[in-house]
């Protein structure tokens, strides 16, 4: 099992379609939508419910903890009236993040899916940031911060390898993918970098935004360096999996 | 009148009735600086309350009938104001314990214990532009009032004084808290939404216990 998220927002339609998002690479997690309010019968209303949100909290639970991510302030203070309301026990299963809602839910998914524990799944969450130029945070967010799943110390020496490939699917390094290569790098002892970023961060793989034909290139470094870039040659040269059966691109 | 159970009832269907008469003051308030959605946000939750209050058994203290209200509102108005003031009655609640009516001292107490959790759930401070700037000087004037002797309920008619011209004191001010912070300076030149609800509902207080400010 895995940490759960419940994902609050004063609109039913923005948490039903981040937990679709999020799911999208994360099949496994429990993803559950607290949106909106139903007060007053009749469709959903923008603003947010205690009651929605201590329900999902208890379905997206079921022992394993969970992870509360939200949108503007008053979701958050809803978030914490419930978090009040639990008893001692359960409360000490639940975090609330304090992180980008659509990011925040992304990183911390795929980290739940990878079996992070709770800390880590917040971890993941709070230091998601995505920039369309990754370059641009460079000052603000260090590689490995942004990176879900880099809890543990990077290797900083050893043996080394590395890999260029040209991409041959049509949709590229898109959001499934850049989850595939992250998790799967996020397991070895060895430092990634793909085309000047962390190989390990979902957020700043998606965030290269490389379409077909163009090139992956990558570094690795620590024990596990020849095992990252065989997993990323596999990876790109089997088109993640999406290319047709009889090879036409 | 002893501000018992009753008083509590009737406090909140006051209230619900004042918030209905001027939900489109509230709303053009909020249009102006917010989201537009105070008035019928508020409007919503305290006409549940009643509905609640119509339905459910009579209560034995008026601890009981804030308790009920404070978790209806926290599920029905959807804004910041659900959160805000069901943090305020549940905590109001609390101080009152369960006493069978309030004391002028456990009025001020009340009232006190309201704002702190305001004040802990939305983090404003005096000045923020917030229901907070009705609060406080509601807080210290109903302080002021029992500490002279004052009767329960003209402890609640001080407080709602108070809380009107704090209300209308935060025309000038920016906002530096929810919604409106995103104003900066345009927010200037217009009352504070959550400041005059705030004064409609501890008139409403005040009118229950026969004491209309």
């Amino acid at each position: 099992m895995s940490v759960g998220l419940v994902i609050v927002s004063h609109s039913a339609k923005i948490a039903e379609g981040v937990c679709e998002l999020a799911a999208q690479m994360a099949a496994d997690v429990r993803l559950v939508p607290a949106g909106g309010t139903d007060a007053g019968g009749g469709a959903a209303r923008i603003g947010t419910s205690f009651e929605k949100v201590a329900d999902a909290i208890t379905k997206a639970g079921q022992g394993d903890g969970v992870v509360i991510l939200t949108d503007l302030g008053s979701a958050v203070m809803t978030a914490e009236m419930a978090l009040e309301f639990l008893d001692e026990d359960e409360r000490a299963t639940v975090r609330l993040a304090s992180a980008a809602l659509v990011e925040g839910a992304v990183a911390a998914a795929v980290q739940a899916q990878a079996g992070g524990s709770i800390e880590e799944v917040l971890r993941a969450a709070e230091e998601a940031v995505v920039s369309i130029r990754p370059e641009a945070l460079e000052p603000f967010v260090s590689r490995s911060a942004a990176a879900p799943g880099a809890t543990r110390a990077p290797a900083a020496e050893g043996p080394s390898a590395s890999g260029s490939w040209v991409l041959p699917n049509d949709m590229g390094l898109h959001a499934r993918p850049a989850a595939v290569l992250a998790r799967g790098l996020a397991d070895l002892d060895a430092e990634v970098t793909l085309n000047g970023i962390d190989g390990k961060s979902v957020m700043l793989l998606m965030s290269l935004g490389l379409g077909k034909g163009k090139t992956v290139s990558a570094q690795a470094v620590g024990p596990d360096a020849e095992a990252a870039i065989e997993l990323i040659g596999a990876a790109v040269e089997d088109g993640f999996g999406e290319l047709n059966q009889d090879g036409q691109h | 009148m002893a501000l018992d159970a009753g008083w509590a009832q009737e406090w909140l269907r006051t209230a619900a009735r004042a918030v209905a008469e001027n939900r489109m003051q509230l709303m053009e308030l909020d249009r102006a600086i917010g989201d537009a959605d105070h008035g019928e946000n508020m409007d919503r939750g305290f006409a549940a309350v009643v509905a609640k209050l119509d339905a459910g058994p009579a209560a034995a203290t008026p601890a009981e009938v804030l308790k009920t209200a404070a978790m209806t509102l926290m599920s029905t108005v959807g804004g910041a104001s659900g959160p805000l003031y069901g943090t305020a009655l549940l905590r109001a609640a609390t101080s009152l314990g369960d006493a069978a009516e309030a004391q002028p001292d456990a009025v001020v107490a009340m009232l006190s214990a309201a704002r702190d959790g305001i004040v802990a759930r939305g983090k404003a401070e005096s000045g923020d532009k917030t229901m907070i700037d009705a609060w406080t000087p509601a807080v210290e004037a109903a302080a002021t009032a029992a500490s002279a002797g004052a009767a329960a309920g003209a402890v609640l008619a001080a407080a709602a004084n108070a809380a009107q011209a704090g209300a209308v004191a935060t025309d000038p001010l920016v906002a530096r808290k929810g919604r409106a912070s995103y104003l900066g300076e345009r927010s200037a030149g217009h009352r504070d939404p959550g400041a005059v609800s705030t004064a409609l509902i501890l008139a409403a207080a005040a009118e229950a216990a026969g004491e209309p400010g």
